[in-house]
């Protein structure tokens, strides 16, 4: 199962790689070219040597001629590694690249479910933590791996040259350290794996806590907390001491073995050099040639346990891009000319098939209207809206907008004619007025600023630091969340499609702004379907139709007067708003 | 980065013993050559078989050894780096619990989590990496360069050229490429800033259509990013082809003088040989000591960056006051405040006095102040004129978590934690029995929660397996488990409907303990009930007194009060 795992991480990183096949080429040629230089030049320096006998017998001029030569070989090896060192970086990065671009691809496309259910600090750990880790294994493997085969094929010449039979022996007995490297790197893919997955929770851990780091001096948590993280820091302690201390051997084992093998074949050497089969010149270069040709199994077994560890976080980031699924648009029919009917015909729905939620839900919009939805707390209302923006989809019955079912349609031309402001105040790191312009990018100044006015955020705008101008935090931190509503109502002014959701929209506005927006929401939805979800009773009185639902039904449906004349559930909610005596 | 090296401490043995193991074997490795002379000389040219297959065992013993100490060291350096990152990330994450407001407000979640993770590794590899290599190269460095002088001074010149040569080319990329790493992690703050709110804004995102403009500004950042590690990725690169180079511009300058000196009588030709392989065992060394001094530099970078956060002061400090106020709950004497680089105040010259069981009601627009007024009681951000008190004594001088034991807060952001309801309460108290949990559940009116999934019920990362309803009422049954001796609810029934709120402020002044309660809100109905009123009004109190004083005197509360009572008697 491991093993199946980890070939899959592979098969995905060669997937990567398809597309930089001529650079991977390129980067070969370049390392074996600079190999063969490079070995060279020693014999280029014993030739020089050679030149250099005893007083009297030095030969200055060959000795010159060589200089130049190794000049040469040394200035192209330099050039090319440089070349090849570049090109390793470049392969290496744009595979990171491209990685992150095909994971932010993903995300757009993940269902919304995926996101409510699964950490955001461990998607985020991915994208980060593990495709830098999985990149700097990628650079040292193509920077060692390819100059180290290289290498052996290239001594293995030379070794052959001067006794096959030796060299035979050599061959045989090197890939017993790939076989040592080889179990270790089998046993260390699992702590690899722990150490992978302890870190991304305690990335997630760190981001939930840092996020909401107010809320957590605000309960004296921190030294709860810093506990709570040395207890997970402690276990990643022992993951990553198991990873890296098992990982490690690998390098002192393959030498000891390499070690093993040159001794047995010093003796041998020697033994034929005794028979009179090798001259001692010979075993001596060829025992240098041996070391050469030993050493690149060191690094390449070094690099192998890198490897471990940048196809464990590959795995991760793949588990995302690969295996989480991906929406799948049922249909491409595009909406147009929406005049605004909506249709919800036996609608059923539940997050969990264990707990109903929605069962059996009817409605008729007709354009223009105005649909009001209210009840308790946790009675569907959001769900609602989940289901008629395509969040998520029905279990049953069906969702029409225009008479066309809208898992025909693409989602964009669904979402296209929505204009939403939910309770959650959603901004982004930006300026105000990127954030107002969100939908609606090529907006002129003075169009924002109508929004704006629209919306009565004007007058706050106005006042920040630099207007308009004012970079906002991270998650909009430096506006009140009434404030932020604001600029999420301005958001929506300014684009105006022809139907709009307002999900507790002005739940933080104060009731005086709030009787000013309604003039301009009035505005706004005259002649738009409009599904307004609101605690405040008063927000919802002139809506058209009243829907009262409670534990995902319709209990009562009808105007404000007609409900409050049923004196049933509607008619005690209302009530209760307006006792002053509690 | 330096400073970051008092974590280590803790490991001073292993720290020492690591490299001195490395070393050793090291040393083992150069007496190789010499057990394959002996082989030589006393087995081949004396034709003794037995004292071939003697030294062949010496040096698989040789071989033993080395593995044995080599893995020692392994161990050691495995154990130094990853302690040492261990505690300094428990150091930094105590350290950003520290932080002010202010503070966070500034520095941004993204870069603080980037340097929590990714940060943090590199530290580790380089640790790692420098432990094990550190004693290794200089010690065959400069060996190398003595045993050349035990051969001829003259030549041995050409080492003492090349040494400092090659060491400014090394340092030198090293200090070109530091500031380039950071740059890197710079980046990489932005693009992990951009995947956490395309995360966070999914639904906003989604319904604006944005996904493909979200891609490509994404992209760009990601562009920025591989652009930045291609660029300094060229120059490390340098480092090994420079090398090269220059080396063999040593070999042949060194030849060259050897050929002179030979020539001249004073050399053998043998000598050359050795002192050409003394150079050659430098070059191996350097072309190791390149991929570390990579993975170094990287890991200066970013343990720079960590000490930059660790450098910055956390806290407030406590200072002594002479301010006091028996008897009383919370006291604001002429206080204003203004935010880091804003240039208006936000609130100014609030003065107020509650005493212990009373109520206190804040209501003013959008953006008036409440809850910076709110943010102001536990210290969160500090007066920048006038004193508050709690209990009595000056906020500046009682320690934070002294003062913040005493203060309930629920936050307009209803925010929950990862685990289970359980858990989460017991962030007010962390010894409270189920009866304390229960009671606070159902003061909070959110004992019906619990009834159907029970206290142990799973809450997801910000809660998100519950309604924002549910979230409210489970923040504010958080808040009573404390039993704090002032209650502060921050627009924390929003999301409520009417006849839950009721409920909830009957519970609330019901409370056996009788807190303080600060309720700011935006309904009259919510805060009509208090002993009094603050009503705020661009960051001025314009208002303040009991509902029906408030009625006749106050104009802004007046309109407030119609906007949502005026539409019930049409």
């Amino acid at each position: 199962m491991k093993k199946t795992n980890q070939k899959a991480a592979l098969q995905g990183v060669l997937k990567r790689l398809r597309p930089y096949t001529g650079w991977v080429v390129l980067s070969i040629l370049l390392a074996t070219v600079t190999v063969v230089l490079s070995l060279y030049i020693p014999i280029l320096v014993g030739k020089a040597i050679d030149c250099i006998i005893a007083p009297g017998k030095v030969d200055f001029a060959a000795i010159f001629r060589i200089f130049l030569e190794i000049g040469g070989a040394a200035g192209i090896t330099a050039l090319l590694q440089w070349v090849m060192n570049a090109i390793n970086n470049k392969i290496t990065y744009q595979v990171i690249e491209d990685v992150r671009e095909e994971a932010i691809r993903k995300i757009q496309r993940l269902p919304v479910s995926y996101l409510d259910s699964h950490s955001s600090g461990d998607i985020v750990s991915r994208i980060i933590a593990d495709v830098d880790q999985f990149a700097d294994g990628l650079l040292l493997g193509f920077t060692q791996l390819f100059t180290g085969v290289v290498t052996i094929l290239v001594t293995l010449i030379f070794m052959l040259t001067i006794h096959p039979g030796i060299t035979a022996l050599v061959v045989v007995l090197t890939p017993l350290s790939l076989l040592m490297a080889r179990f270790i790197a089998g046993r260390t893919y699992k702590m690899f794996k722990l150490q992978t997955e302890t870190r991304g929770e305690q990335t997630a851990f760190i981001d939930e806590m840092i996020a909401n780091q107010k809320v957590v001096k605000a309960f004296n948590r921190e030294e709860i907390n810093a506990e709570r993280f040395d207890e997970i820091n402690s276990r990643l302690e022992k993951a990553s001491l198991k990873a890296t201390f098992f990982s490690s051997l690998t390098n002192p084992c393959t030498r000891f073995i390499n070690n093993v093998i040159y001794a047995l074949v010093a003796l041998t050497g020697a033994l034929v050099a005794l028979a009179g089969g090798l001259t001692v010149g010979g075993l001596t270069c060829f025992l240098s040639y041996a070391n050469q040709y030993t050493k690149p199994f060191n690094e390449i077994s070094g690099v192998i346990t890198e490897l471990q560890s940048a196809l464990a976080c590959a795995a991760r980031i793949f588990d995302l891009t690969d295996q989480a699924p991906a929406l799948k648009e049922t249909g491409s029919g595009e909406l147009s000319g929406v005049e605004g009917h909506v249709d919800l015909q036996n609608v059923a729905f539940s997050y969990m098939p264990e707990q109903k939620l929605i069962e059996d839900l009817n409605l008729q919009v007709q354009p223009g209207q105005r649909i009001a939805i209210v009840g308790p707390t946790g009675c569907g209302k959001t769900t609602l809206i989940n289901l008629l923006m395509r969040f998520y989809d029905v279990n049953e019955g069906s969702i029409q907008v225009e008479r066309c079912d809208i898992r025909t349609l693409t989602r964009r031309s669904l979402r296209k004619n929505y204009g939403m402001v939910l309770q959650e105040t959603w901004l982004r790191a930006g300026t105000v007025k990127e954030n107002i312009a969100m939908g609606k990018p090529d907006a002129t100044d003075e169009e924002i600023i109508a929004a704006a006015k629209a919306s009565h955020a004007h007058s706050f705008i106005k006042r920040l630091p630099q207007g308009y101008d004012t970079l906002l935090t991270e998650d909009g931190g430096n506006l009140s969340q009434g404030q932020r509503q604001l600029l999420c109502i301005a958001r929506v002014m300014l684009c105006l499609p022809p139907m709009l959701i307002l999900d507790e929209a002005t739940s933080s506005i104060d009731t005086r702004t709030e009787l000013k927006i309604q003039d301009a929401f009035a505005k706004m939805m005259k002649g738009r379907t409009s599904f307004i979800v609101a605690h405040r009773l008063s927000t919802i009185r002139d809506a058209d139709v009243i829907l009262v639902m409670k534990d995902g039904h319709i209990i009562e449906q009808g105007n404000h007067e007609t409900l409050l004349a049923q004196n049933g559930f509607y008619a005690k909610l209302y009530n209760s708003q307006f006792s002053l005596t509690v | 980065m330096f400073k970051l090296l008092k974590y280590l401490k803790h490991y001073t043995l292993q720290s020492i013993l690591g490299p001195l193991f490395k070393l050793s074997e090291a040393a083992l490795e150069l007496l190789v050559p010499l057990v394959v002379a002996a082989i030589v000389d006393q087995g081949i040219t004396a034709g003794d078989r037995s004292a071939i297959l003697w030294y062949s065992l010496l040096m698989v013993a040789f071989g033993l050894i080395g593995l044995a100490l080599s893995v020692t060291a392994q161990y050691f350096s495995a154990k130094a780096a990853v302690g040492f990152t261990t505690r300094v990330r428990s150091a930094l994450f105590r350290h950003i619990q520290g932080f002010t407001y202010t503070q966070l407000d500034q520095i941004g979640t993204s870069t603080l989590i980037t340097r929590m993770t990714s940060d943090m590794n590199q530290v580790q590899s380089a640790v790692n990496l420098t432990l094990r290599l550190l004693l290794r190269s200089p010690f065959v460095v400069l060996g190398a360069m003595v045993m050349a002088f035990t051969i001829d001074w003259k030549a041995a010149l050409v080492f003492v050229v090349t040494i400092p040569v090659l060491s400014v080319v090394v340092f030198g990329i090293m200090l070109i490429c530091i500031p380039l790493y950071k740059k890197v992690q710079a980046a990489l703050d932005r693009v992990l800033g951009r995947t956490r709110e395309n995360l966070s804004g999914v639904r906003v995102i989604r319904a604006f259509c944005k996904e493909e403009e979200e891609i490509a500004e994404f992209d760009a950042r990601n562009r920025v990013l591989t652009g930045a590690q291609k660029f300094v990725g060229r120059i490390s690169a340098l480092m090994n082809p420079l090398t090269f180079a220059l080396i063999n511009l040593a070999i042949i300058l060194l030849i060259h003088t050897g050929a002179l000196r030979v020539e001249a009588g004073i050399l053998t030709q043998g000598a050359v040989v050795a002192l050409y392989n003394y150079m050659s065992q430098i070059l191996v060394e350097l072309i190791k000591l390149a991929s570390m001094i990579i993975s170094l530099t990287k890991g200066v970078a970013c343990g720079n960056r960590i000490q930059a956060v660790l450098e910055l002061p956390t806290g407030e400090p406590v200072r002594e006051s002479g301010e006091t106020a028996a008897g009383t709950a919370l006291v604001f004497r002429h206080v204003s405040f203004r935010y880091e680089g804003a240039q208006e105040d936000s609130l100014t010259d609030i003065s107020l006095t509650l005493k212990p069981g009373e109520t206190l009601g804040v209501i003013g627009g959008t953006g008036s102040g409440k809850s910076t007024f709110a943010n102001l009681i536990p210290r969160f951000y500090e007066a920048t004129e006038g004193v508050v008190l709690v209990g009595g004594k000056d906020v500046c001088s009682l320690p934070a978590g002294e003062l913040r034991s005493r203060i309930g807060t629920v936050p307009q952001k209803a925010v929950l934690f990862k685990g289970t309801i359980r858990e989460n309460l017991c962030w007010g108290n962390e010894n409270a029995a189920d009866e304390e949990l229960h009671a606070a559940l159902s003061a909070a009116q959110a004992a019906e929660i619990v009834a159907a999934k029970g206290l142990d019920a799973p809450v997801e990362q910000n809660g998100r397996n519950l309604s924002g309803g549910q979230r409210q009422r489970l923040t504010i049954a958080r808040a009573l488990v404390k039993k704090p001796e002032i209650l502060i609810l921050d627009d924390s029934a929003s999301a409520l409907d009417f006849a839950t709120d009721a409920a909830l402020r009957r519970a609330l002044r019901e409370l056996p303990w009788k807190p303080a309660t600060v309720i700011i809100s935006q309904r009259t109905s919510s805060i009509a009930h208090a002993d009094q009123i603050l009503v705020l009004e661009d960051g001025e109190a314009v208002g303040l007194g009991t509902h029906e004083a408030l009625l006749e005197s106050c104009p802004v509360y007046k309109e407030i009060y119609d906007s949502q009572f005026g539409g019930a008697k049409a």
